[in-house]
């Protein structure tokens, strides 16, 4: 009994021994060499494995920078998930100074909510964006706007857009949002755009991507920009952000302020932003009407 | 010639096929014609290819057959004035789609014809034009296919340099169900008909013609079988009851049992393949001059009190046909443009009549609306009906997980969109939908690559 | 006026749906049930029924609570599992076992793998199976025919009233008990409940081929694979061997050709992918009734090529069109 106790332990404990070693060389020989900073690069990035940066995962992309950095650069490089700050950190690993790029949010672009643009027709099939596009306009008719199906919802890693139910548009939740545009990618219409998120969150964007003429564009929709090109005027002329282009006005963020004025004056409101618009100016008003000049009084008397 | 109670042996294509009920209920209405409408909106892109530029403008005068619209393009199409009158504008509006695409907008004003169109009623027999005069013709006259993909016809007998024809293929299958307009022009204008096959043998530089007539038209057969009796060469062949047999590859098939190899045309297995309608607007062209300005519409559906074969100006809208017959029935809920196998739902009868209008349907609630998709139980129907060999229920599960690639390798690109796949699956399952959009993404795929 | 509906073509539907089909293997299997009660009586009839009941039951519960999906459980796909697996169980089969049986068929060959159209193996045969290694005594006690027919407390005269079955005879040797052909057509042999009859089964599988629910070529192929090569040892050595007619009437290969290999969901899609399924579980089949432990081959050799389909699918394809070259 005791025999067979003892062979056995030696025989496997030989066993043992003899395969460790036959691991140990072949890891030994077989090791591949791989740059420890890559490792470190990956470790700062997110591991969402999103394509945001357009390379194959984190992985892919911190290989990627780290046979950039070696080539002197990694600007131009940008992981939209961890923002600048990331950036900033794996520029520290890789013995390089990053300049910090602005953060940006996915923006949507339609404004066709059920009761402003309603539902003409009745699509039935996969409720996929990129089958219905390539059937007709819509359900609403209009062949720019948003088709509520939700390919931009399903294509989201971060759970950070959803359809509104009452709306049927899609809601960028903007904490969730890192920007990568996978959501953009699949947009069949391109409603979705990055945008710089703001000094403040403050940004203003036309609500509409509609190239049709006026009469035609309101005839689907009650939102759509009509391309008046009152924003365009309204515009102060010191930045010019707004131009109108094909029926249709387009806000560039770097030069817009945000300073709301183009809101009040659209006749459609297809200008939307993320803060209160100021009052609309009070219209000239006829000069015979007395009031206002006697409200001035009254309120110049209350200051004396 | 096929008698009662005979039992003959009919030839159709070998690989898969479905058979729809075929509910051809306006067989038998002579074709019609329609009132004028007040108004007709002019597609410029009515054809496959490049969109006809405009060559009108607003404000000009234009009589019946007057040019509208220029094909410039090797793969394009003219454009006729289907109406006299004035152009009303030249503005993008809404197709059977709901994009717009450009189009002439023309206020009719009386009837009033080119004087080069010969509208006399006389059977010209004589083909006095050279086979090249023949296709410039065809050309001018903005013949399109009018089986419904509206292939530019002239572009069929531009035949490469190295390339054999020896057979003219004539397409009177008339596969999809409801849809009789191609049996009652072979009924009502056999004659004409033939002249045109004759024409288009002439331009293609052959002795054989083969015209392919599905055994449920059996009058039409008759006629034709007895027109053919005097032009050698031109063979009326009937054919077994199938969908898809109208395809273009799989008639060749049942014709001449040659298979046209994936990605290759019939050009390549010695056929040129023409609609019915085509060989008749072929006729008019050549020999009266006349340009493609009007086509028969077949308007049904199971709930009609009337359904009707209507001689239909191009440009015409939907509306005025739903008026002729007597208005849309109680609880439609779905207009298809087309038939109802390869057709196009509609979302408003306010579109145009194109040249490849070949029919109007409309279903109630019950037919209207798909099933409930289920989950596929591999019953490997759709792999035994698709015409092509093709495994449906793969191709619509890696389309649906956007594996692009593997698609490809699955050759979707062949798939003929017949829909037979779709028709059958007992899970309802969206095929042919995913089918299309894999397809879609291929041949981007293959474009963004050659342009590397 | 109501919205138009927009959709992408075909608008024709055809007229097969889920139920159509699963609802006519039921009905195709009702020649066989009868078969059964006349020769098994009430014993025939509650086996069935609770087979049935548990499998519709089953998946019906664990797609409320467990998937809280779409209740898809009356469309007859568990109820020709119920009732298969019920045909493949002896009559005197105590029912506590039947609904063991039937939970792990639905649950575990069926469900787990997420339901209808997703499982790679048959579920009812997953439920034989695994009652065939969980009660082998229970499983392999058969009643006499006709004899045990109207008795309703069978396990107290089990003795009396059980044979074996022709294969199990067969493989014994005692060829001088087998029973008559005609006996193993009309199915007044030992044997599961629904496989006995041959003549039963092939009305059913008639039925089926001509509302084109099956093709004709798995069970043909199958069968005759067992014939051709049962045939060939036969004319080797007729003593040692019995005659292929024999094989194919006996045991379970026709209810499993006709019903169980034709199951939609675990065979391959495409013809020539179905002529390898078939043609190998019938290799199989054989070599397990003439060479294995058991006299019975059918579960096994179905579910061995079960495994295989994916494997066929991958690399046996339909036939393209344009690939027959007869121009030029």
């Amino acid at each position: 009994m005791d025999g067979v106790i003892l062979y056995s332990v030696i025989s496997l404990g030989l066993v043992a021994a003899g395969a460790s070693m036959i691991l140990f060389f072949i890891a030994k020989k077989f090791r591949v060499e791989e740059d420890p900073r890559i490792d470190k690069v990956a470790d700062i990035l997110p591991g969402a494995n999103c394509g945001g940066c357009g390379y194959p995962g984190c992985r892919g992309f911190a290989e990627t920078l780290v046979k950039a950095a070696d080539n002197g650069s990694i600007e131009g490089f940008n992981c939209p998930p961890a923002g600048s700050e990331a950036m900033a950190q794996i520029g520290k690993v890789l013995g390089l100074e990053v300049e910090a790029s602005e953060p940006t949010t996915a923006v949507v672009r339609c404004g066709g909510t059920n009761e402003l643009a309603p539902r003409k027709t009745e699509y039935d099939g996969p409720s996929k964006c990129s089958v219905s596009h390539a059937l007709f306009s819509g359900e609403k008719g209009c062949p720019y706007g948003c088709m509520g199906l939700g390919d931009c919802v399903v294509s989201c890693s971060f759970g950070a857009i959803y359809i509104d139910e009452k709306t049927m548009l899609p809601v960028v939740i903007d904490e969730k949002c890192v920007s990568c545009g996978a959501c953009v990618k699949v947009c069949p219409r391109k409603i979705i755009e990055i945008r710089p998120v703001g000094r403040k969150s403050r940004r203003v964007w036309i609500n509409c991507m509609s190239n049709d003429k006026g009469a035609a564009a309101m005839k689907v929709c009650k939102a759509a920009c009509i391309g008046c090109g009152k924003c365009v005027k309204e515009c102060p002329e010191k930045i010019q952000a707004i131009v109108l282009d094909n029926f249709l006005a387009y806000i560039d963020p770097k030069k817009c302020i945000a300073c709301g004025k183009c809101i009040p004056v659209c006749p459609t409101k297809a200008i939307k932003a993320t803060f209160e618009p100021p009052a609309p100016k009070p219209k000239p008003k006829p000069v015979e009407n007395p009031e206002p000049e006697s409200e001035k009084k009254d309120q110049d008397e209350v200051n004396k | 010639m096929i008698k009662k109670g005979e039992v003959v042996k009919l030839k159709t294509f070998k690989l898969g096929g479905v058979h729809p009920p075929e509910n051809k209920m306006a067989a038998g209405n002579p074709i019609e014609p329609v009132t004028l409408p007040k108004r007709v909106t002019v597609h410029l892109n009515q054809h496959i290819g490049a969109p006809a530029n405009p060559v009108v403008k607003k404000g000009d005068t234009v009589k019946v057959g007057t040019l509208i619209g220029k094909g410039e393009a090797f793969i394009s199409a003219n454009i006729h004035s289907p109406v006299s009158g004035k152009v009303f504008s030249v503005d993008p509006v809404a197709d059977g789609s709901g994009y717009k695409v450009k189009s002439v907008i023309i206020d009719v004003e009386g009837d009033e014809w080119e004087e080069s169109i010969d509208r006399s009623p006389d059977l010209k027999k004589e083909i006095t034009l050279e086979p090249s005069q023949i296709v410039d013709r065809i050309k001018e006259c903005g013949i399109v296919g009018l089986g419904g993909a509206c292939f530019p016809s002239h572009v069929k007998y531009m035949i490469p340099e190295g390339k054999k024809v020896d057979t003219v293929v004539i397409n009177a299958v008339e596969c999809e169900p409801y849809l009789t307009a191609d049996d009652r022009i072979m009924i009502e204008k056999t004659e004409e008909i033939m002249i045109g096959i004759e024409i288009m043998k002439k331009a293609a530089g052959v002795e054989k013609a083969i015209v392919g007539i599905e055994a449920n038209k059996p009058e039409a057969i008759a006629k034709m079988e007895k027109a053919a009796s005097v032009y050698p060469g031109t063979i009326i062949q009937p054919l077994k009851v199938m969908y898809p047999q109208g395809a273009e590859k799989q008639l060749i098939k049942s014709v001449l049992n040659r298979e046209v190899p994936s990605g290759k045309l019939p050009l390549d297995v010695g056929c040129v393949v023409n609609n019915v309608g085509t060989a008749l607007a072929v006729y008019e062209a050549v020999q009266k001059n006349k340009p493609l300005i009007e086509r028969v519409v077949t308007v049904t559906g199971k709930k009609l009190t009337k359904t009707a074969n209507y001689m239909v100006r191009v440009g015409t809208p939907l509306s005025v046909l739903v008026e002729a017959v007597g208005g849309m029935p109680e609880g439609t809920e779905k207009v298809i443009n087309g038939g109802p196998m390869m057709g196009k739902a509609i979302p408003s009868v306010d579109i145009p009549v194109t040249k490849g209008t070949s029919g109007i349907i409309f279903m109630d609630k019950a037919e209207a609306r798909r099933k409930l998709t289920r989950n596929c139980i591999r019953c490997a129907k759709c792999v035994m009906v698709c015409p092509m060999g093709l495994e449906p229920y793969l191709l619509e599960k890696i389309a649906d997980k956007e594996r692009w690639d593997e698609v490809e390798k699955l050759a979707a690109t062949d798939c003929i969109e017949c829909g037979s796949c779709s028709y059958t699956c007992p899970s309802s399952r969206p095929l042919l939908d995913l089918i299309r959009l894999g397809k879609a993404n291929v041949n981007r795929i293959r474009w963004e690559r050659s342009k590397k | 006026m109501s919205k138009f509906i927009v959709s992408l073509s075909p608008h024709e539907k055809g007229k097969y749906t889920v139920e159509h089909v699963m609802w006519g293997v039921v009905i195709a299997l009702i020649p066989a049930f009868i078969s059964s009660v006349v020769n098994f009586g009430y014993r025939a009839v509650a086996v069935t029924a609770v087979a049935l009941i548990t499998c519709v039951f089953c998946e019906y519960l664990i797609q409320k609570f467990l998937m809280k999906c779409e209740i898809t459980a009356f469309d007859g796909s568990a109820a020709v599992t119920g009732i298969l697996l019920a045909f493949n169980l002896p009559s005197s089969i105590p029912l506590w076992q039947v609904v063991v049986g039937s939970i792990v068929a639905i649950a575990v060959g069926k469900m787990a793998f997420g339901g209808l159209g997703k499982n790679p193996f048959n579920p009812a045969l997953v439920g034989r199976g695994f009652m065939l290694m969980s009660f082998p005594v229970d499983m392999t006690t058969w009643p006499i025919p006709l004899k045990s027919a109207w008795e309703w407390d069978i396990a107290s005269k089990l003795d009396a009233m059980t044979s074996a079955t022709p294969l199990g005879v067969l493989k014994e040797g005692n060829f001088s008990e087998l029973p008559e052909l005609w006996d193993l057509f009309i199915g007044t042999v030992g044997g599961s409940l629904g496989e006995t009859s041959a003549l039963a089964i092939i009305i059913g599988g008639i039925y089926l081929i001509h509302r084109k629910i099956i093709t004709w070529h798995i069970p043909v192929l199958y069968l005759g694979t067992i014939f051709v090569l049962t045939g060939i040892m036969w004319l080797i050595n007729d003593t040692a061997n019995i005659n292929p007619v024999f094989h194919i009437l006996s045991g379970g290969v026709m209810l499993g050709g006709f019903f169980m290999m034709t199951d939609m969901v675990t065979s391959p899609m495409s013809l020539w992918g179905q002529v390898i399924f078939a043609v190998g579980a019938g290799v199989i089949c054989v070599a397990i009734r003439l060479f294995g432990a058991y006299p019975e081959g059918c579960m096994f050799s179905i579910l061995i090529m079960n495994a295989f389909v994916p494997l066929i699918d991958k690399y046996i394809k339909p036939k393209k069109f344009g690939t027959e070259v007869n121009y030029g």
